[in-house]
């Protein structure tokens, strides 16, 4: 027990992170350098590739140092009774949304609105109920997997293949399809090569998702492209007044009566009320930083991205990849994933179906690879080199302040690890995002259709805290173990 | 690999849920704490930080009081003692 150290039982701060595995951090750290240092003497100008791989690893400190798990920010409140990390990802919506603004204020922004429709909520309620089981959210899972957590690494991985079978698979599922869908998407006009109206997904890209619209509050008011329509309508309105009034109800309903009785508070007032919010949103400060953090990096990336396709003239990666030579890969339209702001599910999707390419499955003839995102080689893939560098960056946290620990799943925990990664696959997929993609960055940047994601996870947080709920009551009256 | 909850001396209780991830111990842990008795004291073991994070907000909104927090290779061993 000699390493064993007693912490004060108050928030983790700073203090103590030198105190951590040196040598794993300086290993980590050493990879790093040395591979960017090593693609930019290939081409100076995977520099576009590697701010990906440096802003995921910012993520990853970010989100190990806070916990920021979004997952808990719903699953928690129902679980539990827990409000910290929803307040925590309040916090970073409203910088988000700030940071964002002035990105779009600059013209950088890489942000595009995503259609708005029946499938956003489904998405987030499939998704909501399978982060439940998974213990992590797409990046929460990421970032667990760098603090050694193999569960996770089984969650990015079911997450990965689930995305990359349901976007290619055919066979019975097209008998789902509307006919009105087949009709629309076969109304298109698509390269025949994409076979668009084979494949539920295509079916349901092209003949569903491609007819509805996506809009930010900013268009929607006619101040498009203007500086009060990025600050006034797509920060504050979009982002910061929805943010403000769900931590009046997150106060009322889970803080405020524990936060009177500690304070001795018999008869409230406005004031009282006040200083009970701000109690809570600074209850978990680490939280709190990291959400004004990740809030703060997020927008950066998008301007540093947005220069840089500036820089070099071009709207996608995959113009650049293609003038340095790569051409395998590339989308029909000679494109590649390259959203340009934090995103996690899309790149993950393009992990398992090149490797599933590889083994010899086509699935570049689907809208999603084929026309879409492509199918680059890993080691090309700029979106993915952001979830590695969540797991670095979370590692080197995680080492610094003696809190990684390889830690094997039981087989209930692979279980649903599997099974779980599998329908936020799934949810993602139909959803067009995560947490992230489908509710962070759309909320932020103007788009509503990320509050309707969200009240899908809820949904699905909900339920999926039921069924959990009965699983563990069901398993301790099994084992005997746990007598509850 | 199992969640073991045992009573270990008079008013004194462990529950040890290592190598559980999110929501596993929270929730056990909440569950535990509500089979106690007023002025027990919970020895808990884990190794997932991010429930640690969720646990002291339960302790501070049930007023239970976390008074011992021991952190050795990733694994945390904290004492709470019920309201």
């Amino acid at each position: 027990m000699s390493k064993e150290h007693v912490l004060q039982a108050k928030p983790m701060g700073l203090a103590g992170l030198a105190q951590g595995n040196v040598k794993a951090v300086s290993v980590i750290i050493a990879v790093v350098v040395l591979g960017s240092v090593g693609a930019l003497s290939v081409d100076t100008r995977f520099v576009y590739l590697l701010v990906y791989a440096w802003f995921g690893i910012i993520y990853g400190l970010l989100l190990q140092y806070g916990r920021f798990c979004m997952a808990s920010a719903v699953r928690d409140l129902f679980a539990v009774g827990v409000p910290r990390m929803a307040v925590g990802m309040l916090i970073a919506v409203c910088l988000f949304s700030l940071t964002a603004a002035t990105v779009q204020a600059t013209g950088f922004s890489t942000f595009g609105p995503h259609p708005l429709g029946w499938h956003v909520i489904v998405g987030g309620l499939i998704f909501g109920f399978g982060m439940v089981f998974t213990g992590g959210c797409a990046s929460g899972s990421l970032y667990k997997a760098g603090e050694g957590n193999v569960g996770s690494m089984l969650v990015v991985f079911a997450i990965s293949f689930s995305q990359a079978i349901i976007v290619a698979a055919g066979g019975w599922l097209d008998a789902l399809v509307p006919a009105g869908w087949t009709a629309s998407a076969a109304a298109k006009d698509m390269p025949a090569e994409l076979s668009v109206t084979q494949g539920w997904f295509d079916q349901f890209t092209a003949g569903y998702i491609w007819d509805l619209k996506g809009s930010t509050v900013a268009a929607d008011l006619g101040m498009d492209g203007t500086v009060a329509g990025a600050f006034l309508a797509n920060a504050l309105l979009s982002a910061i007044v929805p943010s403000l009034v769900l931590l009046v109800l997150l106060y009322r309903r889970y803080f405020r009566r524990s936060y009177l009785r500690r304070e001795h508070i018999a008869t409230p007032t406005l004031r009282s009320d006040l200083h009970g919010m701000w109690a809570m949103v600074t209850s978990s400060k680490s939280t709190a930083l990291a959400g004004a953090g990740l809030g703060i990096f997020a927008g950066m990336q998008m301007w540093i991205t947005g220069a840089l396709r500036e820089h070099y003239g071009i709207f996608n990666f995959g113009e650049l990849l293609s003038a340095m030579g790569y051409e395998n890969g590339l989308s029909l339209q000679g494109t590649v994933f390259d959203p340009g702001y934090w995103y996690i599910t899309t790149q993950e999707a393009q992990w398992g179906g090149w490797i599933l390419n590889q083994l010899g499955v086509n699935n570049m003839d689907n809208i999603f690879f084929g026309l879409d995102n492509g199918l680059p080689n890993p080691l090309l893939n700029a979106p993915g080199f952001m979830s590695i560098g969540i797991i670095l960056g979370a590692a080197v946290m995680a080492h610094m302040r003696r809190e990684f620990k390889w830690k094997l799943p039981s087989l209930e925990t692979a279980m649903f690890a599997l099974i779980g990664g599998t329908l936020m696959g799934i949810g993602a997929r139909i959803g067009m995002g995560c947490n992230i993609g489908a509710f962070f960055a759309t909320v932020t940047n103007g788009d509503l259709s990320g509050w309707v994601f969200l009240a899908g996870m809820v949904g699905g947080g909900w339920l999926g805290v039921k069924v959990f709920n009965t699983w563990l009551e069901w398993r301790a009256s099994r084992s005997g173990e746990f007598d509850l | 690999m199992a969640v073991k909850f045992e009573q270990t001396g008079d008013g004194a209780y462990s529950l040890d849920v290592r190598g559980y991830s999110c929501p596993h111990p929270q929730m056990y842990t909440k569950k535990a704490l509500q089979k106690m008795a007023s002025g027990d004291v919970l020895t808990l073991l884990f190794d997932n930080p991010s429930s640690g994070e969720s646990i002291i907000a339960m302790c501070d909104t049930d007023g239970n009081e976390l008074f011992e927090r021991k952190e050795s290779g990733g694994s945390f061993t904290w004492l709470i003692r019920k309201v």
